[in-house]
């Protein structure tokens, strides 16, 4: 027997764990799941909701009069623990009857039908009767944003969205209202999402267990553009759909599928297909090329200039400051995100070059992404109305849209993406993980500035799951210091030290999602199991290693559009293009 | 998003209040009790003047003010008239009273009369169960209560002056 151990039994099993641990995480030790709706609990990252309040994992502990709860139950040296006696099955039976009597059975036309954790219980537990009356008293109305839809009559009251909104990402936009039945997770004031300080980064959608909150679908949009005739119809794929969409399809988390899923976009029609890695290298030539410019210039004396520099890829963690620290507008990389990038480019570079009229070409992006639908709709990314990016599809949407069309991705061959805005290198594709874009900016500024080449352009330092990290790297002796920071309660620390002048760092990537864009609003849902998560970082940075060019400023395609079409970076041209402005939006 | 239409003076309270808590955000719950004391009853802008003074985000000011029956986010009347529905008044028909109460004023609970004179709540039990059924308006206890009597004791001329 382990000293310092803790020695239970579940349903007759010994087991033996750390002090402090719950019931629900020693039997998850040994294979049993305890059905639960509110826990949730991504270890390693600070995503941890423990309200103990769906009651739904109640457990029986010998010798204790009444049922505990199993999450919020610490383990006890010889407790005997029993998850499925007739006592526990009809009280977590009842338990589930009466949450039920409170929503919706409208299961077969629900957005999360097939996908909703209420659901697949109620088929666990075979409930196929509605014992108590008098539920469904709510009657929310409907409110949708330009990314998330809020059906608050289908909210368990879980407060898993409560949690990641106000304590994961100190953001503040929702929050509980009123009492008893009356309670609704909502703004303040019953105001909706797009009145309030809501920056759409989605972390509520990914761990709704129902159909409270979802995204906004797309979908049928795109069915009717490929459809027509008089639109060229061209998609780009953000970094981290690649390595997350098999999951949809079966195949384990972590399965790279990009030649796959080139094939299934192909088979649906778009005209041409691309990739928003392409940008993502663009992006690394802007953005690095400011910090340089913004280094060097800190570097001769010049105090006027803002630093660290910030990142400005992440559409939700933009929205943040605009919302939040109006005072810091011009700290951040005034670069437009990839996604925007890639619009731009694509309504001008390459729409010229193919002859295609602007308001003809309809330009969609598939992103694991929630506030990429937001940014599409910016008005500083339209000309004349017309939007560089026209809407963007999640993951999940993608994913739903693939199996509509009667295509299995699993059985789909590997093609490659067109060119020349389907071109990139093993810099662009790791944008996915919280690190990567940091890591993609040190792979060039490092050769730019030093005019060496890295021997390994591998950057361990800056990768990781924890909230916020640093590295110093060495430009011909002078101490480059980054700071990354993911998930916005991170985000924030990092930009109060800023303003308190207690930060030493001359660049730092943040991203508003647990583990960067692989931990994504828009992507398969995690169900609260951070191996997934794991499991897409490390194909991230395979299909980095797989990649022949690896550095940003080595994309043959990036050096075409300079030498064709932007001059170099940051030139008037790069700037008109790819560069934006960022608004005080504090309430 | 917010118009400034509650006054400097109010704002200046607000901030006192806040800072003579020293802008704890744990003491939310006492900093509005003194805000509603004094202000007389806490509105979307006042709620979100507090959210800023303690730094938190107006959703956790607005989840505290409407969980707590004690908090009203519309003014008061001159004279606040709260109907008991505990278990004793409730037997001895206060419902009744009640519904006299709403039709007289022709206001709903929670509402007020459009001359601000009454404002209309329930409550459970004032401890005065062997006067049953029982209404208070301001502060001042009115046992045994009749249906019949209510528009009476409504129309009391103290209660206009």
């Amino acid at each position: 027997m382990e000293q310092n151990k803790i020695n239970i039994s579940i349903d007759n099993r010994p087991v033996s764990v750390n002090p402090g641990t719950t019931i629900l995480d020693a039997a998850k030790s040994c294979g049993i799941e305890i059905p639960t709706l509110c826990h949730i609990n991504l270890e390693g990252t600070c995503v941890n909701n423990h309200p103990a309040s769906c009651r739904l994992c109640v457990v029986e502990v010998a010798g204790r009069r009444n049922l505990a709860p199993a999450c919020a139950t610490t383990c006890t040296e010889g407790m005997e623990v029993h998850t499925n006696t007739l006592r526990v099955l009809k009280a977590r039976r009842t338990i589930l009857e009466l949450i039920l009597s409170n929503h919706p059975h409208d299961c077969l036309i629900c957005r999360k039908s097939g996908n909703c954790e209420l659901q697949s219980l109620a088929r666990k537990l075979k409930i196929h009767e509605a014992p108590f009356e008098g539920g469904e008293k709510s009657c929310h109305e409907l409110d949708k944003s330009v990314s998330i839809v809020r059906d608050m009559n289908k909210c368990i009251l879980c407060r898993r969205c409560e949690t990641m909104c106000n304590d994961v990402q100190t953001v503040g936009a929702i929050g509980a209202n009123g009492r008893g039945f009356n309670t609704t997770i909502s703004p303040a004031f019953g105001l909706k999402l797009s009145e309030s300080e809501c920056t759409y980064c989605g972390q509520c959608v990914a761990v709704c267990p129902v159909g409270a909150l979802t995204e906004v679908d797309n979908t049928n949009r795109l069915i009717k553009d490929l459809a027509n005739p008089d639109k060229t119809v061209i998609v780009q794929t953000a970094p981290a759909v690649r390595v997350a969409i098999g999951e949809e399809f079966g195949l384990p988390a972590g399965t790279i599928v990009t030649g796959k899923l080139v094939s299934a976009l192909r088979k649906l029609g778009f005209n041409y297909v691309f990739d928003t890695d392409f940008a993502a290298d663009l992006t690394i030539m802007e953005e690095g090329s400011e910090l340089l410019e913004r280094l060097k210039k800190f570097l001769d004396g010049d105090k006027s200039v803002p630093m660290p520099i910030l990142t400005s890829c992440c559409p939700a963690w933009v929205n943040f400051f605009e919302h939040q620290f109006p005072d810091m507008l011009d700290i951040p990389s005034t670069a437009r995100s990839p996604q925007q990038m890639f619009g731009s480019i694509a309504k001008t570079y390459w729409a010229e070059k193919m002859g295609i009229p602007r308001e003809q070409l309809v330009v969609v992006s598939v992103m694991p992404c929630l506030a990429k639908k937001y940014e599409c709709g910016r008005d500083e990314f339209k000309v004349n109305g017309n939007p560089d990016v026209d809407y963007s599809l999640s993951t999940r949407e993608l994913a739903a849209l693939i199996k509509e069309a009667n295509m299995d991705l699993k059985s789909m061959d590997d093609s490659d993406f067109d060119n020349p805005l389907g071109a990139s290198t093993g810099a662009s594709v790791i944008f996915g993980a919280t690190g990567g874009v940091m890591e993609a900016a040190l792979r060039t500024a490092y050769e730019l500035y030093t005019g060496k080449t890295l021997d390994k352009v591998e950057f361990e330092s800056v990768r990781g799951l924890e909230g916020i990290r640093h590295a110093s790297v060495n430009l011909n002796g002078f101490e480059l210091k980054v700071g990354i920071a993911h998930g916005l309660g991170n985000a924030r620390r990092m930009l109060e030290d800023i303003r308190s002048g207690k930060s030493e760092y001359h660049a730092i990537e943040i991203m508003a999602c647990p583990g960067g864009c692989i931990g994504g609003g828009g992507q398969p849902l995690h169900h609260g199991d951070v191996e997934i998560i794991n499991a897409r970082r490390k194909a991230v940075y395979e299909e980095d290693r797989n990649k022949p060019l690896r550095k940003s400023h080595e994309n043959p395609y990036i050096q075409q559009l300079y030498e064709e079409f932007l001059g170099k970076p940051l030139s008037e041209k790069a700037h008109a293009l790819l560069h934006t402005n960022y608004f005080n939006k504090s309430k | 998003m917010e118009s400034n239409k509650i006054s400097c003076a109010a704002i200046a309270k607000i901030k006192e209040i806040c800072e003579a808590h020293n802008n704890d955000a744990g003491e939310l719950i006492n900093i509005l009790h003194e805000t509603q004391n004094t202000l007389g009853y806490l509105p979307r802008e006042v709620q979100v003047e507090v959210a800023k003074n303690l730094n938190i985000p107006a959703t956790r000011v607005n989840g505290v003010v409407s969980f707590y029956a004690f908090f009203t986010e519309k003014p008061k009347g001159k004279h606040p008239i709260s109907v008991c529905l505990g278990t004793a008044c409730y037997v001895r028909g206060s419902d009744k009273v009640l519904e006299e109460v709403k039709k007289v004023l022709g206001i709903e609970v929670g509402e007020t009369t459009p001359d601000g004179v009454f404002s209309l709540d329930c409550l459970r039990c004032v401890g005065a169960c062997g006067l049953a059924p029982v209404l208070t308006i301001s502060g001042k206890v009115y046992g045994n209560v009749d249906p019949k009597n209510v528009r009476k004791i409504l129309e009391n001329p103290e209660f206009t002056k």
